[in-house]
């Protein structure tokens, strides 16, 4: 076996890897937060990263840029749980999976509407830097994406694990209306979930767009079946989950296009068997805790 | 209402609406009767998908392969072996059947929402399965079957081919329609219902609940799969592209939730009127195409939240209203100097 | 001034109304127990209270109307609601369930004392603080959603059915708990629970709620006494 190919293609894998766990962690938060499962949350980041773009075509600096987009999307997705959500706050799991399946086309057209249907460029805040280590070319891309994944998955650890907003957070996802005895503004909880989910999709969309070719209104569709993938491969609940669930869903992808010639163009199959196969076994996923659910 | 008079009044509606329903194509145009037409097959894998996710509580946004699947089949034997198109229908159904089957048995062990995303991955693989096994005109995936022509003996009521394939999904549209109300109104729906609202107690008193859920997914799955022969005959093309398919299963979905999913009935109105809004928001904007899917979106969001049961949970609830006003106003009025 | 003032109280669950006209009072330091049968309405009649079901009439916390507000601000003004079935966060452990109970407190020392505390009045729960909550046994959830309602400092503690579930050695144990936290803190406390004997041992008051009415009421050991209620209720 070629020893070079294989670890050139691992490392496509984690490329990709990397850009389906950080939408994931944003699915993962939502659901964690408040049980639904965000259909629309690739849209959302996509309309975020289209209002980064359009700052950097104003003349901001792409870091500047990402920061204020970051804030307003924080804003935004607060702004649609008040307002979309909320309201089914006591429908049907299902109606609320198709309120996010109509924010999901609302957005997609909206963004195409507001910011014209031609492809735009978005720089990256990082390097175009490779480097070979050992023989193998190593993007600084995917380097600098693994390194904020590290941090965004430490902060949310921190915030869930060590503070009383994330204590309290995690309280609304396990009893609601013992929160509301408790005196805990769960309204305001579940928008403070949802603005930071959005904030953390507006990061991804900024830092995984530059790696593709150019923003269009297609850019996240793609990522979201895979970090739908990782999202479930890691739990749903754990934050590192999603990153290793996304991880391992892109290396598996990269390796099954590269070996497994007879699913040549149906390489979706192995991330689905890969969660299928996970979920069988432990129907809580790799990392999650196991709970009574919500369906 | 209840007893024979309530059975009466039950088939009278259906035979006034069948009879509207083919009146249709007499009065409107070939694109209005397409129109009508989608909405027929369209209520086809709503009704089939409402067995499963409204009656048994399986949320599946994946069915939208299974009516791709029917599609292809037909469309295949019909173009590359030249079969009849009613021909195509019992392999359809059989070999669809099949299939939900084979899905429905890993989904026992696979719950609600990760059981949607399982379902979410078999939408995303069609169209890749597509690509692989089926060469269509040209090399690409699109197969372009020949499409029924109007028999001499029915042109008097169906003198345009276009008229004739619209009564052919009519029919068959009924017959599937027929099939889900006996299938709901008997052992099988109850036992769907027992399963969906408590599993538990199902089991106790005897219910098999694994061959109910299979079962179940198993018939939406055929009820897909007629659907794809019969979009495929009413198109004439078969095609499958990864939004394409995902959207047809969000289709489905929106068409049971608008509708209702406590009835039969409602999965086939909600297709109709799903139908009549998608062409609404398109036509409502027609130099800004983009804006449709965003209308769509809202007024989807709109709707669930004003009709959170559907269409026909709201008409019960208004009528149960209306009774309750009506039955008021009836209440004799107590006289104070008899009251003891 | 009483602590609680509920009169002419009504509540509805959609078109059926489940309490009607019910009157009942709460003093401080007081023990107040309100018995009934299943769908008597008392489950009701404590979320009235806590503001998780709308309700009309009088309702008022020394003196301050609790009427129509959201169950998070009725919290805050010191009412801590200990809900059927103790609703403690299952996923979360023992140490969690306890900090959230003083979420709304500012001083830390304030609260890490009175977690010590809690810890020493509730050796079990000690034990088991880095325990999840939804393994630990039915006892010592109750337990748990007590110390955790208490950890708010509350006025007034409403407490649904404490005993639903438990051995009577449990029972007499938490109610020997509740009485001595009733003398130690001076927080008043209304209870519903279906053990009679038990409560009106424990409470200096009780009433009697039958399809949402109040048909008795009057000191504990009135109502223990008394052939009717003794017949209906302790199954003599």
């Amino acid at each position: 076996m070629d020893v070079d190919l294989f670890i050139s293609q691992l490392l496509n894998g984690l490329s990709s890897g990397v850009i389906y766990a950080s939408l994931a962690l944003a699915l993962v938060l939502i659901f964690r937060t408040t049980g639904i499962l965000n259909f629309a949350q690739g849209e959302m980041a996509l309309f975020s990263t289209y209002f980064t773009w359009w700052l950097t075509d104003l003349g901001l600096p792409v870091a500047l840029a990402i920061a204020i987009s970051v804030v307003a999307s924080f804003v935004g997705g607060a702004f649609v749980e008040r307002v979309i959500i909320r309201p089914f706050e006591k429908s049907s799991p299902l109606v609320i999976v198709i309120a996010t399946l109509g924010l999901f086309l609302a957005l997609n057209s909206l963004a195409q509407v507001i910011f014209g249907t031609d492809a735009k460029q978005l720089a990256s805040v990082f390097p175009h830097t490779v480097w070979t280590v050992g023989g193998v070319r190593v993007s600084s891309q995917t380097v600098g994406l693994l390194g904020m994944l590290s941090v965004e998955c430490l902060l949310l650890w921190l915030l869930f694990q060590r503070t009383r907003v994330g204590l309290a957070l995690r309280a609304v996802a396990s009893n609601p209306e013992s929160c509301r005895l408790l005196g805990i503004r769960v309204g305001a909880m579940l928008m403070f979930g949802w603005g930071l989910a959005a904030a953390l999709g507006a990061v991804a969309g900024a830092v995984v767009v530059p790696t593709t070719e150019a923003l269009t209104a297609a850019s996240m569709q793609g990522v979201l079946v895979f970090a739908f993938a990782a999202a479930a491969l890691g739990g749903f609940d754990s934050p590192l989950g999603a990153v290793v669930g996304g991880l391992v869903v892109g290396v598996a992808r990269a390796l099954t296009i590269q070996y497994l010639a007879p699913l040549d163009n149906i390489e979706l199959v192995m991330p689905f068997a890969i969660i299928l196969g996970v979920l069988l076994v432990r129907p809580s996923g790799l990392f999650g805790t196991a709970r009574v659910e919500r369906v | 209402m209840g007893g024979r008079a309530g059975l009466a009044a039950r088939v009278g509606t259906v035979v006034i609406v069948v009879a509207v329903l083919a009146w249709l194509p007499q009065y409107y145009g070939t694109t209005d009767t397409a129109l009508f037409a989608k909405a027929l097959y369209i209520a086809i894998a709503a009704m089939g998908l409402n067995l499963l996710t409204g009656y048994n509580g399986q949320v599946s946004i994946g069915h939208g392969a299974f009516f791709g699947f029917g599609a292809y089949t037909t469309a295949i034997l019909m173009n590359d072996h030249g079969w009849d198109f009613l021909a195509t229908l019992p392999v359809v159904a059989v070999a669809s059947f099949a299939i939900g089957a084979a899905v429905g048995f890993p989904a026992l062990r696979v719950r609600g929402l990760y059981l949607a995303l399982i379902t979410l991955g078999l939408a995303a693989l069609f169209p890749d399965l597509v690509t692989k096994y089926v060469h269509g005109t040209g090399g690409t995936t699109l197969v372009q079957p020949p499409q029924p022509t109007s028999p001499s003996w029915a042109t008097g009521f169906a003198p345009q081919n276009d008229q004739w394939r619209y009564y052919l999904a009519l029919a068959i549209a009924v017959v599937m329609f027929v099939i889900a109300w006996n299938l709901v109104r008997g052992r099988f729906g109850r036992a769907l219902i027992a399963v969906r609202d408590h599993e538990a107690a199902a089991s106790t008193i005897g219910i098999d609940l694994a061959r109910t859920k299979v079962t179940a997914f198993a018939l939406s799955a055929l009820y897909a799969g007629i659907a794809g022969s019969v979009g495929v005959m009413i198109t004439g093309l078969a095609t499958a592209g990864r939004v394409e398919t995902f959207q047809l299963s969000i289709d489905f979905l929106i068409a049971i939730v608008i509708g209702g999913t406590a009835t039969v009935a409602g999965p086939a109105i909600g297709a109709c009127l799903f139908v009549f809004l998608e062409q609404a928001a398109q036509d409502a904007f027609p130099r800004q195409p983009l804006l449709s899917p965003a209308i769509f979106g809202i007024g989807l969001i709109v709707l669930l939240f004003v009709l959170p049961d559907g269409v026909v949970g709201g008409a019960r609830r208004a009528g149960r209203r209306v009774r309750q006003l009506t039955r008021s106003r009836h209440r004799p009025q107590l006289d104070p100097s008899t009251t003891t | 001034m009483s602590l609680l003032e509920v009169a002419d109280l009504s509540a509805s669950y959609g078109a059926v109304r489940v309490l009607h006209d019910v009157t009942l009072e709460v003093d401080e330091r007081e023990i107040v127990v309100v018995l009934g049968a299943n769908g008597a309405g008392k489950t009701t009649t404590l979320r009235a209270i806590s503001g998780l079901v709308t309700a009309h009439g009088t309702l008022r916390l020394a003196g301050e109307s609790l009427l129509g507000h959201h169950p998070e601000n009725i919290a805050r003004r010191g009412v801590s609601h200990v809900p059927q079935g103790h609703g403690t966060f299952a996923e979360l452990t023992v140490d969690e369930n306890l900090r959230l109970g003083a979420y709304r407190r500012r001083q830390r020392d304030a609260v890490a004392a009175d977690l010590e505390r809690w810890y020493t009045t509730f050796p079990r729960l000690a034990s088991r603080r880095g325990q999840q909550a939804g393994t630990m046994s039915g006892g010592e959830q109750q337990m748990l959603a007590i110390a955790r309602a208490l950890m708010s400092r509350p006025r007034l503690l409403l407490l649904d059915e404490p005993s639903l579930g438990l051995a009577p050695i449990v029972t007499r144990e938490l109610f020997d708990t509740l009485r001595q936290l009733n003398e130690e803190l001076g927080v008043g406390m209304l209870l519903v629970e279906q053990n009679a004997a038990l409560a009106l041992q424990l409470a200096q008051r009780a009433y009697v709620l039958e399809a949402g009415v109040v048909v008795a009421s009057g000191p504990a050991d009135d109502l223990a006494d008394d052939q009717e209620i003794r017949r209906a209720y302790l199954g003599i």
